[in-house]
């Protein structure tokens, strides 16, 4: 097995990074893949609350890094999937506990375990974020559809064509299609137009995912709500599938064909 | 203790630490400045680096890894100096300064005439938020200027794409110096001494010219002729 390292990464905080880490590797795992998430936000963890896996930590990443654990011990095992293992990120240290060569390291030892490795970025573009992106082969860059957001993921994905990091794909999170039918929120088109990369995702706004981050229980282990089919196809994309876009902008399907109609 | 010529030579400027890499291959080079970092990683800590690196030419990945090395020794690579152009070109790829500014001289304004008119920095790629390009001539973007990307021009600046972004034309005074675009909505243009702020406006697809006209910066649609 030889997996592949995919960032997630934005910029901005609160776009929804953690979250889609959570559910696409839940995505993945779901699929039959070994699926390894490491949380590179040393000093402000919550993949682990997300993933509702922060009662059993024993080692962390800076464990590792540092020689107090072997790699298998700071893994722990989701039980609700046979092969979705998360490594924590350390609450007490901070990011200058890990550099970009260890992370490097530790993805090259990983790589003949697992199938994917997905790191959680944390926000910003500072050391964190340089040791998240250093051993990635392809990152996916979140963002909201809204200015500032869009702006910061802007500013990345020049970062990231500069360290000749790719390829880089485009997840825009919390759509409201009816916002977008008002004109008061950016579309996927405006954001495209802006980004000019890739788009592997399109996620509507769903309260349900914070009610799901809350419980520990991401939303993609339910597939019916459309936020976690958003994210299911994302992580059949990421296996190479053409899955075709749900079209999140126009209401749903019924609501088109009585309009036509009229 | 008899040294050996070092290949790595370290002093002190004004803006921090001051490295010039003698004549080796670039293993040797690096793995030298490390070792002598090793043995003072106390005088080193936390220090801002320049690095002079002669006619080494570098692309992103050694460059970059090599950066990433100093921050692990507590060190920010700020600036790379170098004769190769290639490694100019990767040095601002990574944000990386390539000189060591110097004081401004007073007297900066009236180097109108002294701008080579075929002389022109050809930009192949978008600019995307967060880079900013300086240069003493005029410069064409071939591709877009997003919003939060910056352009400083000694001469004119035309962008084959949409320009989004902030723009000073004429930054050392040419008051001769335009501005065009194919979509013109930039967020802020200069010209030599005068700033304009673009209306709101929907600007899909006008093909607009900014310059000087009887002591005010206008903006009209581009005619030939």
């Amino acid at each position: 097995m030889t997996a592949k390292v995919a960032t997630v990464t934005s910029g901005k905080g609160g776009v929804g990074k953690t979250t889609a880490v959570a559910n696409i590797a839940v995505g993945l795992a779901s699929l039959g893949q070994r699926v390894v998430c490491i949380d590179g936000d040393i000093g402000l963890r919550n993949l682990d609350v997300v993933l509702g896996l922060e009662n059993r930590i024993v080692y962390d990443l800076v464990d590792v890094v540092e020689g107090r654990c072997r790699l298998r011990q700071a893994m722990i095992r989701d039980k609700r999937l046979p092969e979705l293992y998360l490594i924590p990120a350390s609450q007490t240290r901070d990011k200058s506990a890990v550099s970009p060569s260890d992370m490097v390291r530790l993805c090259d030892d990983l790589r003949q375990e697992c199938d994917w490795i997905l790191i959680d970025s944390p926000a910003g573009i500072e050391r964190g974020f340089r040791n998240s992106i250093a051993a990635a082969n392809l990152v996916l860059v979140m963002t909201n559809p809204e200015v500032s957001a869009v702006r910061d993921a802007d500013r990345v994905i020049g970062l990231l064509d500069a360290e000749e990091k790719g390829p880089v794909h485009l997840v825009i999170n919390r759509i409201k299609p009816s916002m977008v039918k008002r004109g008061d929120m950016l579309s996927v088109e405006d954001v495209l137009d802006l980004l000019a990369i890739h788009l592997i995702g399109i996620v509507p706004d769903d309260e349900n995912v914070i009610v799901a981050s809350n419980r520990g229980t991401p939303l993609a282990f339910d597939n019916k709500s459309k936020a976690g089919m958003a994210f299911h196809n994302i992580a059949r994309r990421l296996m190479g599938e053409d899955v075709p876009f749900v079209d999140v902008e126009n209401q749903g399907f019924l609501q088109r064909l009585f309009s036509g109609r009229k | 203790m008899a040294k050996e010529p070092s290949i790595v030579q370290i002093k002190g400027i004004r803006e921090g630490l001051m490295v010039s890499f003698g004549d080796a291959d670039w293993e040797a080079l690096t793995s030298a400045l490390i070792n002598q970092i090793d043995e003072r990683p106390t005088f080193y800590q936390s220090a801002r680096m320049a690095l002079d690196v002669g006619s080494h030419a570098l692309h992103v990945a050694e460059l970059a890894s090599f950066r990433d090395i100093l921050s692990e020794h507590g060190i920010t690579l700020w600036a790379v100096l170098s004769g190769s152009s290639t490694t100019e070109q990767t040095a601002q790829n990574l944000g990386l300064a390539t000189r060591i500014s110097k004081p401004k001289p007073v007297e900066t304004i009236e180097a109108a005439e002294a701008i080579p008119d075929d002389k022109a920095l050809w930009i192949q790629h978008t600019l995307r938020s967060g880079t900013r390009i300086e240069f003493s001539g005029n410069v064409v973007v071939f591709g877009d200027v997003n919003p939060g990307a910056e352009i400083v021009a000694g001469g004119s600046v035309l962008v084959w794409g949409r320009l989004r972004g902030f723009v000073h034309a004429g930054a050392e005074g040419n008051e001769e110096a335009v501005v065009g675009a194919l979509e013109f909505s930039p967020m802020q243009l200069r010209i030599a001494g005068k700033i304009a702020v673009s209306p709101k406006k929907n600007s899909k697809g006008n093909v607009e010219i900014a310059k000087w006209k009887d002591g005010n910066l206008i903006a009209e649609p581009w005619k030939s002729g």
